[in-house]
C-alpha cells in the first residue's frame, strides 16, 4: 500500500467537494477584494458599534499596504495548494506527505546513528557486553523498550522474569538471549497441567507438594498427597523431580517464583494454568539494536558462562510444536 | 488620511467619504534636541552596547551569555538554565509585563517612546538618513527629485550603510545562540549552517525593513502593546499635552508683539512640533492613539518658547486632570500615589524580590525520582518488599559531582547496591537504584519515603526528595 497517496475519503465525491469549497472560497476572497477597491468608507464616522459605554469602532481606512497582503494571502493559498496537499484528495504536486516526511527523518536518523549501533554488530556478545560504551547504549535502548515489563533494574516483577539472575527459562547463552528478543517467547501452562480431572483439594496437595520442594513451608500431610498427584498432573513438563526443562516448563525446586510463591498464586496458577508472551522485537529494532541488548541483558550478571553441547539445529516444525506448550515458571 | 479623523476623542470627527485603503505617507521627522531626545539616546546607547556587547564577553572559559539550543542550556554569566528552568522565563516575563503597567500608569507609553526596540532602531536608521541625506527639509527635497547621479549616490550610501547595521544586528543576534567568535570565523567564510544563515539574514532583513521603510507603521498597525496600553490610562496618567487653553487661538506674530492684546494665545503656530513628530500627528489636537510618547514635539516646542521668551511647557508631561484643574507639579504628583499604581508596585516588588532570592539560592543539584510503572513492588529473598527507582540527577554546576545517595522514611529501609553516584559537569544521568524493606514495615499500600541526595564535596549541595514505597 502506498502510503504517501492514501486519502481520508472513502469516496471521490468527498474529495470533489472539498476542492471545490476550497477553491469557490479562495477565489471568493479574490473577488471580494476586487470590489473592495473600488469601494468608498465614510472616515471618522463610526459603525455604531459600542462596547464598554464608549469604545467605538472607527470606519476609518486601512493602510494601503495591507490591501497587498490580502492579495498575497491568495496568490500564497493558491501556490500552496498546488504544491501541498489540500485539495481534497489531491497529493500536490510535491508529493509531500507526513508519512513521507516521518521516513525520510527516520532515514536520515538512521544513517547517522546506525554506524553507532552498527560498530558493535561484527564483536562476539562477550565482548560487547564487557565494552563499557555498549553497556551504556545497551542501558538506553533496555530504559526505553524494556523495562516496562522488566523494570529498570531488569530484576522483573509478578509475572516478568529477572533477567539479572542466572535462572533462565528459555536460556541464558547469548544465542538463547538473541533468539527471545528477536523472536519472543509464548508460554502457556494448561490448566490442570496434564490432569483435568483435578479436584480443588487435589490443586491445594500439589501447591503443598511443589512448595514444600522449594523449601518453603507446607502441610506435610498434603505435600505427601500432592507427590502422589504430581507424576501424572506435573511431571511431563516440569520433569519427574520437578527441575524443569529450558524452554519447556520452570524449575518448580528453586526459590524463583515468577508469579509468586504463596499457597494462594500456586493454587490459582493450577486452577486456570497460566499465558504469558514475549513479544518479537527483532523487526522493530533491527539486527543491530537487538544485539546490544543482547549484550546488555547477557552482561547484567546471569548470561551463562558456557555454551551448551552443540546440538543439532532443531526444525523448525519441532520448535513450533515445541513452543505452545511451556512455561509456568517461577 | 487626517489625522483628525483617528483622535481619541470623537466630538470633532468630521465624516468625509474616502476610499477604503489609504496609501501612505512618508514622514520625515525633524532631527531634535533637549532634555527628552537627550535621554531617548541615552536608552539608545545602554541597550545597544548591552546588545552588541555582551555577546562579546567571556566567562570561565565559555561566551558569557549563550543561549545554547542544541544542547538545551542557556548561560547567563554564572547561572546555566536548563530546560526546566522555564520558569524564570515565565517569572522574567511577568516582571517585565508588570513593569510596563506600571511605567504605563505612571506615565503613558514610556516604553514606546524611549526604549522599545523599534523606536531605537528607528532612531539610528534615522540617524543615518540625516547624516547622508541631511534633514526633514532636505530629505523632503531630495524625495521629490528626479533620479539623478546625486540622487542615486546619496541612496545607495544610505542602503548600504543600512544594510551594513542590520547585517551586524543580525549577525549579533544570532551570535547568542552559537558562539559569536565561531560565528565571525564561519561568517568569514561564508559557512554558517542553514538555521544560522537564516536568522541571520531573517533578523537583519526585518530589522531593517522594520527600522528602514516601516517605522511609524510598526507602531500604528502592527503592534498590540500600542493598543493596550490605552487601557492603562487613566486621568491621572501622565501624558505628552498640549495646553489648548493656554497656547489657543494660535498665530503668527513677532518676537516681542504684545500677542495678547491681539487676542492670541502662546501658540505661535509654527508646525515644529508637526514636523518633528515620528508618528506625524499634530499633538494640539489632543491625545492620539499614534503618539508613542517619545516627546520630541515637546522638546521643539520648549525651543521656540525660549526664543520667544514665553515660558516652556505649552507642551508638557500632564495628566487630564491637571489640565483641567490647572494643578502644578505638586498635586500632579501627589495623585501618582493612587490604587492602580500601589497595586503594580507591590506586585512588582514582590515578584523581583522572589525572583532575586531564588536566583541567589538557585539550587546546582536537582533530583527526580521516578517509580518503575511496570513493576509496583516485589518479593525478593528473605520475604523482603522491594521496589525500584530511577533516580534522574542533573548537575546544574560547572564542576563534575559525586553524590552519595541515602534513603529513610520507613522502618529497616535500606539500598541495595550502589550509593555513590557521578555526574558530570552541567550534565544528567538517571541511575536506577532498587530499595527494600521487610513487610511489616509499612502499611499496605502507598507509603511515603525520601531520597537524601548529597554532594560528596559539598554537603550544602543536597536534595530532600519525596516518593512512594508500595507494598502489596
Amino acid at each position: 500500500m502506498d502510503f504517501n497517496n492514501t486519502s481520508d475519503f472513502v469516496s471521490g465525491f468527498w474529495s470533489m467537494y472539498v476542492i471545490v469549497l476550497t477553491l469557490v472560497s479562495v477565489a471568493g476572497c479574490g473577488v471580494f477584494l476586487l470590489i473592495q477597491d473600488k469601494a468608498k468608507t465614510n472616515a471618522g464616522s463610526t459603525t455604531g458599534h459600542v462596547w464598554d459605554e464608549n469604545l467605538e469602532e472607527y470606519s476609518n481606512p486601512l493602510p494601503n499596504w495591507w490591501r497587498w497582503m490580502f492579495y498575497i494571502t491568495v496568490v500564497f493559498a493558491l501556490v500552496y495548494l498546488a504544491l501541498y496537499p489540500g485539495l481534497g484528495g489531491m497529493g500536490g504536486s510535491f508529493g509531500w506527505s507526513m508519512r513521507g516526511q516521518w521516513d525520510a527523518e527516520m532515514k536520515k536518523a538512521d544513517e547517522q546513528y546506525a554506524p553507532i549501533f552498527n560498530k558493535f554488530l561484527k564483536q562476539d556478545i562477550r565482548a560487547v557486553a564487557a565494552n563499557q560504551e555498549a553497556r551504556e547504549i545497551g542501558q538506553r535502548l533496555f530504559l526505553t523498550y524494556c523495562t516496562q515489563c522488566h523494570g529498570s533494574d531488569a530484576k522483573g516483577g509478578k509475572g516478568f522474569p529477572n533477567l539479572a539472575d542466572s535462572d533462565w527459562l528459555w536460556g541464558g547463552t547469548p544465542d538463547k538471549i538473541r533468539e527471545s528478543v528477536a523472536k519472543g517467547r509464548d508460554a502457556m501452562m494448561p490448566a490442570k497441567g496434564t490432569k483435568p480431572d483435578l479436584t480443588a483439594e487435589e490443586i491445594k496437595d500439589l501447591s503443598s507438594y511443589v512448595r514444600s520442594l522449594s523449601g518453603l513451608s507446607a502441610d506435610a500431610g498434603r505435600a505427601a498427597k500432592g507427590k502422589e498427584l504430581f507424576p501424572a498432573a506435573c511431571a511431563a513438563c516440569h520433569g519427574p523431580e520437578g527441575k524443569g526443562n529450558m524452554g519447556l516448563a520452570p524449575n518448580l525446586t528453586d526459590k524463583v517464583w515468577i508469579y509468586g510463591s504463596s499457597e494462594a498464586e500456586i493454587n490459582n496458577g493450577i486452577t486456570h494454568g497460566r499465558v504469558n508472551r514475549m513479544p518479537a522485537w527483532g523487526e522493530f529494532l533491527g539486527e543491530a539494536k537487538v544485539h546490544l541488548l543482547t549484550a546488555y541483558v547477557y552482561g547484567l550478571g546471569g548470561g551463562a558462562k558456557e555454551d551448551p553441547a552443540p546440538e543439532a539445529p532443531a526444525a523448525p516444525a519441532a520448535a513450533e510444536a515445541a513452543a505452545p506448550v511451556a512455561v509456568e515458571k517461577k | 488620511m487626517s489625522a483628525e479623523s483617528r483622535t481619541l476623542t470623537s466630538a470633532s470627527q468630521e465624516s468625509l467619504e474616502a476610499s477604503l485603503y489609504e496609501a501612505r505617507q512618508k514622514i520625515h521627522p525633524r532631527a531634535v534636541s533637549g532634555i527628552f531626545a537627550s535621554w531617548r539616546w541615552i536608552f539608545v546607547w545602554v541597550t545597544q552596547l548591552v546588545f552588541y556587547g555582551v555577546c562579546w564577553l567571556p566567562w570561565n572559559g565559555r561566551q558569557a551569555v549563550l543561549f545554547d539550543l542544541v544542547e538545551r542550556k542557556f548561560y547567563i554569566f554564572g547561572l546555566v538554565f536548563w530546560p526546566q528552568d522555564v520558569f524564570w522565563l515565565a517569572v522574567l516575563l511577568i516582571i517585565s509585563a508588570y513593569s510596563l503597567f506600571l511605567f504605563t500608569a505612571i506615565a503613558g507609553r514610556l516604553w514606546c517612546g524611549y526604549a522599545c526596540p523599534q523606536t531605537v532602531y528607528t532612531s539610528m536608521f534615522i540617524w543615518i538618513e540625516k547624516l547622508v541625506e541631511g534633514d526633514r527639509n532636505a530629505r523632503i527635497k531630495l524625495d521629490g527629485a528626479p533620479m539623478g547621479g546625486a540622487k542615486l549616490a546619496r541612496r545607495a550610501v544610505k542602503y548600504g550603510l543600512w544594510v551594513a547595521l542590520a547585517l551586524w544586528t543580525g549577525f549579533t543576534f544570532v551570535g547568542y545562540f552559537t558562539p559569536i567568535k565561531t560565528l565571525a570565523s564561519s561568517l568569514a567564510s561564508l559557512s554558517l549552517g542553514p538555521w544560522e544563515w537564516f536568522w541571520f539574514l531573517f533578523y537583519g532583513g526585518f530589522t531593517y525593513l522594520m527600522a528602514g521603510h516601516l517605522r511609524e507603521q510598526v507602531c500604528l498597525y502592527m503592534c498590540p502593546y500600542a493598543r493596550f496600553q490605552g487601557v492603562m490610562f487613566d486621568p491621572d496618567t501622565l501624558t505628552v499635552t498640549y495646553d489648548g487653553e493656554r497656547g489657543e487661538p494660535r498665530g503668527t506674530r513677532r518676537k516681542g508683539d504684545d500677542y495678547k492684546a491681539a487676542g492670541k494665545g502662546d501658540c505661535v503656530d509654527c508646525d515644529l512640533c508637526v514636523a518633528v513628530c515620528p508618528t506625524g500627528i499634530d499633538i494640539r489636537k489632543g491625545l492620539q492613539y499614534e503618539c508613542i510618547g517619545c516627546a520630541a514635539c515637546i522638546d521643539a516646542c520648549d525651543q521656540v518658547m525660549a526664543k520667544m521668551d514665553y515660558p516652556k511647557g505649552l507642551i508638557r508631561y500632564s495628566t487630564e486632570n491637571a489640565i483641567a484643574e490647572h494643578w502644578g507639579w505638586k498635586e500632579i504628583v501627589a495623585h501618582i500615589v493612587r490604587p492602580r499604581v500601589v497595586l503594580y508596585s507591590a506586585i512588582l516588588g514582590l515578584i523581583v524580590l522572589a525572583f532575586a532570592w531564588g536566583l541567589a539560592t538557585k539550587a546546582s543539584l536537582r533530583v527526580d525520582v521516578i517509580r518503575d510503572r511496570g513493576t509496583l513492588a516485589r518479593e525478593v529473598e528473605d520475604g523482603l518488599i522491594e521496589n525500584v527507582f530511577r533516580l534522574q540527577v542533573m548537575n546544574v554546576s560547572e564542576t563534575p559531582h559525586r553524590y552519595a545517595v541515602t534513603v529513610n522514611g520507613l522502618d529497616k529501609i535500606d539500598l541495595v547496591g550502589e550509593r555513590i553516584f557521578e555526574v558530570p559537569a552541567a550534565a544528567a544521568r538517571g541511575f536506577v537504584v532498587s530499595v527494600r524493606v521487610p513487610p511489616e514495615a509499612g502499611k499496605t499500600g502507598s507509603n511515603t519515603i525520601y531520597f537524601d541526595v548529597k554532594s560528596m564535596a559539598d554537603q550544602q549541595v543536597a536534595v530532600h526528595e519525596k516518593a512512594i514505597f508500595i507494598i502489596p
